[in-house]
């Protein structure tokens, strides 16, 4: 077995045996990086210089604490200080900030290792990472094949064996889909949990940092570390933070599991369907009480998002203007042609019709109908969450109705992209903890289970997750890429 | 002939005293050099979020306190959307529909008659950026912006519409600054824009029950500003309405340089500020424990300061109200009383003396260079006899210009008054023995005959005579003849 193909747990007991050095570990991966990059295009930014002097900075002190030598990637919307953080867009491709988001701080406190920013969806606003202003990403397991998105980069570069772990952020899917599609774990936790600063805000009710595994328990180490109230990121939860890696004893004797009967419904794939059967039949032999339960207002959970999301990122996308940083149109005679001409030039399509609707929902005389209906509506939604979680602990769903899909299949039509993420979004409607871990493999391309907890409740939910991965080996299955 | 009625509402912008910026930690100090209290909150870097100023909050509710508004328990932040440059988010934070304080009352005074002004509201915002430009906004070949004030905290005071007239709308701001001032929660310096006013007026008919044509006035930083283009908007919509014109609702902007109100924009070209609630900044709920405790820690407010002095001290209702429009005034006053007792005497030296200095000077009380214990020596020589009221004003000019006490100018210009008969008779005697003809008109009943003498006298002793005390010699001489 290679290095880069460890896990971060693996890596660190390899450390601390002292059998690898962290700049061992970080050559492995660069190396990886070097062999599968061209084919897999997960980073906008490899830091190759600085990842290794770090890694020699680690094996001088000898003593690896916390992830010291553990090689890790950024989805290109978490700001790092003096690295290039472009969010996947022209607007912002050439911006280099001077601040540090909290939740690569925190990382970077423990000693890890940062080897680059990964590729995304403009401003974090598709399903596929083909809307990056810069290039596609290719799906480790079929290159021509997207790795689902937003997060693409960072969920194909954990697939790739590119970085030991990511972080991402989910809107409405961004993690679970694509960690789906690449055949890794990905984790959202609860609104709240981990905070937002220094990432560039798309849908700021909705956004939430997440990581990118390659097993379970990578997970609960690294949310460990990121987790917790920040002064500085008011919607962050003062809630106390447990450790979750004592959640994880592999046993779901008795843990009551739902499966909402309208998330397995028309349009999700019957290959699917049979794979979290399957996973569901695994939990009863495990000891677990797996039951039938109804989410009846997840149906409009889609159309709700579709108003909130882009209504926020309307405002969130406006201080774009082309002032005091970012793309600027230097023909333009005055200021408000400088204001449009910036915009027109510096986004990409998918932004703007987000812009467009979100403003469009906003107007006055349309706010009650639109925007104020679908905080309605995402009462409702949460409300049918909370009610199914008086009786029980998790409740598991496929992550996306089908596998991955081709490249350009789906880009031209994007309603039907937006069908992606309609098992994802209620739970960022709701704010409630999701994992997508992997539970089968359909034509060679992995299929997601989507396990959902309650608020603040990760470690139930890692717990569940971490059982099953104990009792199968999907988890360990990896995709070819033709090089070793 | 129609009457009309004008009704004038008005929404004030105090900056809120606070050391730090709303959102973020830079400094609110007025004037430093551009751009360089700024951070990448202020300036809305991506992935930057806003973290709520307490301060501000107190201030808030302080304010409200003094407004007689509710406080409700819970108030929320919204995006108030619009682009440009000096607006680095392309959105304001401030309250849409559930604002901090509301429901409050000012009451005025306008030649002796009271009445109450209502408050609608009174909500937090932050504060945009400036642009500056060379020379006009139209022709200026590029523009700079600075955004040192973005980010200061602002209270939006919304009134009623109840003012008739531009002396009421000038009397509710300055009562309305006083206000404010007497509970510490803005500086209110007009000047450098810590307190802005915008005006919303509109004519009808008397005894009509509708509103007229409402038209919003803006850049009134004076109060000057204020009454002035009050009058001429209530004039020129009086006469577009004689003129059979249909005023149609629109913005316009004071020129302070040809004193009249242009048109910025219409109704039609109005923004469509698209507000929703802040999603960055969860509601702010305040207890009604905090409410009592800053309610316990309240100063004296303006009112209550005239009802004391009106009250425990006899003076008058226009003194009181004139020596309360400012704290640093009543400080002055309350200073000079505890080393004076009498009231009405230190009144009139600030309301006359020391208030004309002040205006001719530009200065304010705060920076003037006589201090209460000065003018309360002062007193004291005046009434002990040293110098006459009226040597106490030219006293008083000289104090007021370089700060020095009345003793050591009476010392060094010699202007101690003469009361002494050794020193006054062979003056008085020498007056008489040259003005025989004077003396004859004395005789014969003519009372301008004393004035011309005591006028002589005055002079050749450089006014340093006591009066009194040249009355009575002069009168024993004159009938003793």
């Amino acid at each position: 077995m290679e290095i880069y193909e460890l896990s971060v747990h693996e890596l660190q007991e390899r450390l601390t045996r002292r059998e690898i050095s962290a700049e061992e570990i970080v050559r492995s991966f660069l190396g990886r990086i070097n062999k599968v990059e061209d084919k897999v295009k997960s980073f906008i930014t490899i830091t190759e210089e600085s990842a290794l002097q770090r890694a020699r900075e680690a094996d001088r002190k000898g003593q690896y604490l916390g992830i010291a030598g553990i090689p890790l990637g950024l989805k290109d919307i978490f700001c790092t200080r003096g690295v290039k953080t472009t969010c996947g867009s022209k607007m912002l491709a050439d911006f280099i900030p001077e601040y540090d988001s909290t939740a690569w701080r925190k990382l970077d406190e423990q000693q890890g290792i940062l080897t680059g920013k990964l590729n995304m969806d403009e401003f974090a606003m598709g399903s596929s990472t083909e809307n990056s202003a810069f290039f596609v990403t290719h799906n480790p397991w079929d290159l021509n094949r997207v790795p689902g998105g937003s997060s693409g980069g960072s969920a194909a570069a954990v697939a790739a064996g590119e970085v030991a772990f990511a972080l991402g952020t989910d809107t409405g899917g961004s993690i679970r889909q694509p960690a789906s599609f690449c055949g890794v774990v990905g984790m959202k936790p609860t609104y709240g949990r981990v905070s937002r600063w220094g990432v560039i805000a798309f849908a700021s009710s909705l956004d939430q940092v997440g990581i990118f595994s390659q097993d379970v328990r990578d997970s609960a180490l690294i949310m460990n570390i990121i987790a917790g109230h920040d002064p500085l990121d008011s919607t962050s939860a003062a809630i106390e933070v447990p450790d979750y890696a004592s959640y994880l004893d592999g046993s779901v004797k008795g843990m009551r599991i739902a499966y909402p009967k309208e998330y397995f419904g028309v349009g999700v794939d019957d290959a699917v369907k049979a794979a979290i059967n399957k996973a569901l039949h695994k939990y009863e032999e495990l000891g677990a009480i797996v039951e039938e339960v109804s989410l009846p207002h997840s149906e409009y959970a889609l159309p709700t998002y579709y108003l909130v999301a882009p209504a926020e990122a309307s405002a969130n996308m406006a201080r774009f203007d082309g002032v005091r940083y970012g793309h600027r149109d230097f023909e333009a005679l005055n200021v408000v042609d400088m204001f449009s001409q910036s915009r027109a030039q510096g986004f990409g399509d998918e932004v703007k019709r987000r812009i467009m609707l979100g403003t469009y929902a906003l107007t006055s005389g349309y706010y009650d109908a639109y925007y104020l209906k679908a905080l309605k509506v995402r009462r409702l939604i949460a409300n049918d969450f909370d009610k199914v979680f008086l009786d029980y602990d998790v409740i598991i769903s496929p992550t996306t109705p089908s596998t991955a899909f081709k490249l350009g299949e789906q880009i031209g039509d994007p309603l039907t992209l937006y069908m992606n993420d309609i098992l994802t979004v209620p739970v960022n409607m709701a704010g409630l903890p999701g994992i997508s871990i992997p539970c089968g493999l359909h034509n060679g391309l992995p299929i997601g289970m989507q396990i959902i907890g309650k608020a603040f409740d990760e470690g139930t939910m890692l717990k569940a997750a971490h059982a099953f991965e104990q009792n199968t080996a999907y988890h360990t299955l990896k995709p070819e890429l033709g090089v070793k | 002939m129609i009457i009309y009625e004008t009704v004038i509402g008005l929404e004030v912008h105090a900056e809120l005293k606070t050391q730090s910026k709303i959102f973020c930690s830079c400094s609110t100090a007025f004037g430093a050099e551009p751009n360089t209290q700024t951070c990448p909150v202020c300036a809305g870097f991506p992935g930057t979020l806003p973290l709520l100023n307490e301060k501000v909050v107190e201030l808030a509710i302080k304010t409200g306190l003094a407004l007689h508004c509710e406080i409700p328990p819970i108030s929320k932040f919204d995006r108030k959307n619009y682009f440009y440059p000096d607006s680095p988010k392309a959105y304001q934070i401030s309250q849409f529909d559930m604002p901090v304080c509301k429901k409050g009352y000012l009451d005025i005074d306008v030649n002796g008659s009271k009445q109450r002004i209502g408050i609608t509201r009174a909500h937090i915002e932050e504060d945009a950026g400036k642009l500056v430009h060379q020379g006009d906004i139209t022709t200026t070949p590029f523009s700079l912006v600075d955004l040192n004030r973005c980010g200061i905290p602002l209270l939006e005071i919304v009134s009623e519409p109840d003012m008739r007239s531009s002396a009421e709308a000038r009397a509710y701001m300055e009562k309305l600054r006083s206000v404010l001032l007497f509970a510490g929660v803005s500086d209110c310096k007009m000047e450098e824009g810590s307190l802005r006013c915008d005006a919303n007026i509109s004519v009808r008919p008397a005894g009509q029950k509708e509103f007229g044509t409402r038209i919003e006035i803006k850049n009134l930083n004076s109060f000057r500003a204020l009454e002035r283009a009050v009058e001429y908007e209530v004039k020129r919509q009086i006469e577009a309405l004689e003129d059979g014109e249909e005023l149609v609702q629109e913005t316009r902007t004071w020129d302070e340089d040809k004193q009249i109100t242009r048109s910025m924009r219409s109704k039609e070209e109005a923004h469509d500020y698209r507000y929703f609630p802040e999603p960055d900044l969860p509601p702010i709920s305040i207890s009604r424990e905090r409410i009592e405790e800053i309610k316990a820690r309240m100063p004296e407010m303006p009112e209550q300061a005239q009802m004391r002095l009106v009250r425990d001290y006899g003076l008058p209702e226009y003194d009181a109200a004139i020596l309360t429009l400012s704290p640093e005034t009543l400080v002055f006053f309350d200073d000079c009383l505890s080393r004076y007792p009498d009231a009405k005497v230190i009144s009139n030296w600030m309301m006359g003396e020391l208030s004309r200095l002040l205006n001719q000077s530009n200065q304010d009380i705060s920076n003037c260079k006589i201090k209460p214990d000065d003018l309360v020596q002062m007193l004291r020589l005046i009434e002990d006899g040293t110098i006459s009221g009226k040597m106490g004003k030219a006293v008083f000019e000289e104090m007021f210009a370089d700060g020095k006490s009345p003793a050591i100018i009476i010392k060094e210009k010699g202007l101690v008054q003469i009361s002494d008969e050794g020193s006054l008779l062979p003056v008085i005697e020498g007056i008489i023995q040259a003005n025989p003809k004077v003396v004859e008109d004395y005789k014969n009943g003519k009372d301008k005959a004393v004035g011309f003498f005591v006028g002589q006298i005055m002079k050749s002793t450089r006014g340093q005579a006591n009066p009194a005390m040249v009355n009575k010699l002069l009168k024993e001489k004159l009938d003793s003849l």
